[in-house]
């Protein structure tokens, strides 16, 4: 059980080159404790802007720091979408799909949801046009807002470490 | 050894047992700990429990501290004594449920009910028969009918804690001095359960009436010898009774094998270390889960939604006319992970319940999701009831996930069960994603449908009902960092197997006429969510045969995680009246595949009456030999953008069977071009390809433009869709009375759904008639509940969780956050919702 592993193997992690074997062996050990300070280090080499990442959010997306109080949610792109606790979507793009014709592009006949009773919301990064998430709901659903860290208390008493500000950035 | 054998007189050893039990009720003592009755030691526990923070007020564990090797002896020793009970013990069965799929479990209790070490198998039963001991505390069953050495009991009624009637327990109390220290509980699933139709799992009924039969926490034997008035009334109550009988002696097996060993381990250990151990493998437990969340997730709060069809409308055999309606779920599901690690869990907003055997009971809820955390949060061997102590429900009373009323159906619980716990794997993807474990993320699990159920006379003239557990193999969603399984488990079973074709055409009439991996059933993405397959059944040597169909259909129930796609929903294919027999005899092709459904295949090579519809659910109906069945077994949602797919994994994608060919320009902008019709590879669909990799470079670029084209900005889509739900545009009757139906059983999703959208506080969606009357007639219905004077700890347990909180901090609803919470405990009843944010 390691308690940390070498830089090599999270870049490695990051950067999608570990073996099955590997990965299953991560998957079966107990956790190692500075994981996230790693990922989070790769990470910060890995984008092409120099605003320090507070957590990566989810594929692609991450919470930067742009002072000692303000975090915002960024693309890798470099476009930023909004606050870190508002909903990213709202600043998104949208395509809804909502016929038959659309769904038969992703699926067979048969084989997909119902128009009228299921829609697939895709959401596209305005900067890049990645496909960020796909939401599949009834119509007529609100946005719903997926994630709302607690950073304070995640960095101040889960992992005591002071959170990433654009002074005391390291990486 | 020490465990008594049956020589001279039976079990010694349990009937010095019931002398001293006896003696302590001569001298007024119970039968708990100290001469406590159970039910003062398991309100005593609760107290502790609640006062201290830690299990049973063990702030300390001394044991393990003071003699790891010893603690982790014992516990290693039961739960292997309790592996051993399950691998042996399945061999007394004759079903394949149970002998190949493996649909058995065991656990060993404290007193009190809860879990303290457990088997391998259908696992989610160790919090449902946890609660079944509860329930007979909870109801004196000291007093009447009395817990005694050798006394044995079952249960499968829902409310009192299963998730549907096809699963039965047994459970035997263990004695030791005259006091209960434990007990030994095995559950499985039975081939039927005495239905109005025929199969465990039967989906024609509107009310508990049409469940089958429930047996509710009842004594059926003493002295470790079953009632003659048992023996001659479950049988009769079901179609197989061989089969249940022989599973009811695998229980029983497993049961004393458990006694057994709990016997030798207290003879080699002491009362006193068992008594400790116990205690202190459950607070390990529920460390062991608040550490796992707090070394391996985010603080904060989680949301998603997840949905799936009962679509009942215009379905024959229906048992009442009002159950003659289309059913949506609607299952809101928030987390909160807590500053101390604790995990609360949400479904405010659930719709109200409804005339389908697809309701939900706290017990079914809390051992599902229990079952599912188990396959992620705490993948180990310490799995215990300790998990149960570290986390809050929020079920609210009268929804389909905790309907507080006997009257309502529940054979096939799972089917909103899985559908609803969808969003929870998200959840915890999300936390393990921003805390950098990206080899735990996954995009969820797959909707563990189609179930065959069906009988009648089969080809050994006999009464028989069959329920293919092909569904325990189903693809799985995919992970961060590799495509998801294909046709590997079901999520209620993680050993589930797609059994041997020989051993299921052995108890079903059903020869197969082929098997094969089914395209397109996973989820697109740039990992791919992992393919279901399909059977090709036929049937043959029947009579008075029924069969049907039970599945997700116009709703897909598994969403896809960072730009990764939902997982394929289902259908229905059957073929009657068929020119099958001649084909066979003049040797002519037939259909064994339905892999693209349409290509016309499978109608050009059968004549028949073909029912091919987008409906995943139908009632009983007649099927004779050499008609024709498809079983299409989901397969897992996907992840990430799927333009991102490696183009050579696409390839190999189409050569393996996953992918159709068509959609690999469609779905992930890859061209591959034929270069042989012969068959090459894994694929029941032939054909050799190449990639293009600059006409698929190109294609990719032109996608990536064409979205930015076609997509609007979100601020622009709001617009629209407000004017679209203010005006009541395009909404069907069926989706406006699920709206309807959550509005009303929650003020808190009412708000929400209100502010969204801006409607006026007086908005109400409008109804047809008969919608109106579904709802009113529900919800007039009321409660009527099967606990009927529980402790405190399991009074507020039925509702709205095990803390004072009077309901979940509920944060849908205006800008509020888990983070405004002054501590773990509070709530924000007292705090005023502010205006939604139009992205809330």
């Amino acid at each position: 059980m390691p308690e940390s592993y070498p830089r090599e193997h999270i870049e490695d992690l990051v950067d999608d080159n570990l073996e099955w074997s590997q990965l299953h062996d991560m998957m079966s050990d107990f956790k190692d404790a500075d994981r996230f300070q790693k990922v989070r280090d790769v990470l910060q080499e890995r984008v092409d802007w120099d605003d320090p990442i507070v957590i990566p959010y989810a594929d692609k997306l991450y919470v930067v720091a742009k002072s000692e109080d303000d975090w915002v949610i960024k693309c890798e792109c470099g476009h930023e979408f909004c606050e870190h606790d508002q909903n990213w979507k709202a600043d998104a793009l949208i395509n809804v799909r909502d016929t038959k014709e659309e769904y038969l592009e992703i699926y067979p006949e048969n084989m997909h949801p119902h128009p009228d009773y299921m829609e697939l919301r895709e959401f596209f990064c305005p900067g890049c046009n990645a496909l960020l998430e796909v939401t599949n709901v009834m119509p007529g659903y609100p946005l719903i807002h997926e994630f709302e860290p607690d950073i304070e208390t995640f960095y101040e008493e889960w992992i005591e470490q002071p959170i990433p500000t654009p002074e005391n950035q390291s990486a | 050894m020490s465990s008594e054998q049956p020589a001279g007189e039976n079990f010694p050893r349990m009937r010095r047992e019931k002398e001293k039990v006896r003696q302590k009720q001569e001298n007024g003592e119970g039968i708990g700990w100290g001469g406590q009755t159970l039910r003062e030691q398991f309100e005593s526990l609760e107290d502790e429990t609640e006062e201290t923070e830690h299990y049973a007020g063990f702030e300390k564990l001394d044991f393990k501290e003071e003699n790891p090797i010893e603690y982790e002896q014992m516990f290693a020793q039961l739960r292997g004594d309790l592996v051993t009970a399950r691998e042996t013990s399945k061999e007394v069965a004759a079903t394949p449920i149970v002998e190949q799929e493996g649909e058995l479990c065991y656990g060993l209790f404290t007193p009190e009910g809860d879990s303290i070490a457990i088997s391998t198998g259908i696992i989610v039963h160790i919090h449902t028969m946890s609660e079944a001991i509860k329930y007979m505390i909870n109801h004196d069953y000291e007093d009447s009918p009395g817990i005694e050495p050798g006394d044995v009991f079952v249960n499968n009624d829902t409310h009192v804690g299963n998730v549907h009637p096809c699963d039965i327990a047994t459970l035997i109390p263990i004695f030791h001095e005259g006091e209960l220290i434990a007990w030994a509980g095995g559950v499985n699933h039975v081939i039927d359960t005495g239905a109005i139709g025929p199969g465990s799992m039967n989906v024609s009924q509107a009310s508990r009436f049409g469940d089958g039969a429930y047996y509710t926490a009842r004594k059926i034997g003493e002295d470790l010898e079953l009632y003659n008035s048992w023996k001659n009334d479950y049988p009769d109550k079901t179609r197989t009774p061989d089969f249940l009988k022989l599973d009811e002696r695998t229980r029983m097996t497993g049961c004393l094998m458990i006694r057994n060993a709990v016997n030798d381990i207290i003879d080699e250990y002491g009362i006193e270390k068992f008594k400790e151990l116990s205690r202190e493998a459950i607070e390990d437990g529920r460390r062991g889960f608040n550490n796992r969340i707090k070394k391996t997730m985010l603080p904060g709060t989680y949301r998603g939604a997840s949905f799936v069809d009962a679509l009942y409308e215009g379905q024959d055999n229906l048992t009442r006319a009002y159950a003659n309606e289309n059913h949506l779920m609607h299952a809101p599901s928030e987390l909160h992970v807590r500053e101390d690690g604790s995990f609360q869990v949400s479904f405010e907003g659930a719709n109200k319940w409804g005339w389908h055997p697809y309701n939900c009971t706290p017990a079914a809820i809390q051992g599902g999701i229990w079952v599912m955390l188990t396959q992620t949060v705490i993948p180990n061997s310490n799995v215990n009831d300790g998990a149960y102590y570290a986390c809050d429900f929020h079920l609210p009373e009268g929804s389909w996930a905790n309907t507080q009323n006997t009257e309502t159906a529940h054979a096939y619980a799972w089917h909103f069960l899985v559908s609803a716990w969808a969003p929870l794997w998200q959840h915890l993807s999300r936390g393990y994603y921003s805390r950098g474990f990206w080899e735990e993320v996954n995009a969820g699990n797959a909707n563990t449908s189609n179930w065959l159920q069906g009988g009648g006379i089969d080809q050994f003239d006999k009464l028989h009902a069959v329920n293919s557990f092909e569904a325990a193999c189903e693809g799985v969603g995919a992970r961060y960092v590799d495509d998801g399984e294909p046709h590997a488990a079901a999520i209620w079973n993680p050993e589930g197997d797609m059994g041997d074709a020989e051993v299921w055409e052995m108890t079903e009439p059903l020869p197969f006429l082929g098997r094969a991996v089914k395209p397109n059933t996973g989820g697109a993405g740039r990992r791919a969510g992992g393919a279901g397959f399909e059977s090709m059944r036929t049937i043959k040597d029947v009579s008075r045969w029924l069969l049907y169909e039970m599945g997700n259909g116009y709703m897909t129930s598994d969403g896809g995680l960072f730009g990764g796609y939902p997982a394929a929903s289902g259908y229905i294919l059957n073929a009657q009246n068929t020119d099958l027999e001649e084909r066979f005899e003049n040797q002519d092709d037939y259909p064994q595949h339905d892999l693209d459904p349409e290509s016309g295949d499978f109608e050009s090579k059968i004549e028949g009456d073909i029912t091919r519809r987008d409906q995943g659910i139908s009632t009983p109906k007649e099927f004779d030999d050499y008609d024709m069945y498809l079983n299409y077994l989901r397969g897992g949602s996907g992840l990430g953008d799927p333009l991102e797919r490696d183009p050579e994994d696409v390839l190999a994608d189409i050569h393996d069977g996953y992918v159709l060919p068509r959609h690999a320009r469609d779905a992930y902008a890859v061209v591959v071009e034929k270069v042989s019709d012969d068959a090459k590879h894994n694929s029941a669909t032939p054909g050799e390809y190449e990639l293009d990799e600059e006409a698929t470079a190109e294609l990719r670029e032109q996608r990536m433009q064409e979205r930015a084209e076609k997509a609007q900005p979100v601020s622009e889509w709001y617009d629209e869709e407000r004017e679209r739900i203010q005006n009541e545009e395009e909404l069907i009757d069926d989706v406006k009375k699920t709206y309807e139906s959550s509005m009303r059983m929650s003020a808190q999703f009412a708000e929400f759904y209100h502010e969204f959208w801006e409607l006026p506080d007086d908005f109400e969606f409008t109804l047809s008639e008969k919608a109106e009357r579904s709802l009113e007639n529900r919800f007039k219905t009321g409660f009527k509940k099967k606990w009927k004077n529980p402790t405190k700890g399991h009074e507020t347990w039925l509702g709205v969780g095990r803390d004072d909180e009077p309901a979940v901090p509920y944060t849908w609803t205006a800008e509020r956050s888990i983070r405004d919470l002054p501590s773990p405990d509070a709530s924000f009843s007292d705090m005023q919702a502010g205006k939604a944010m139009d992205d809330d």
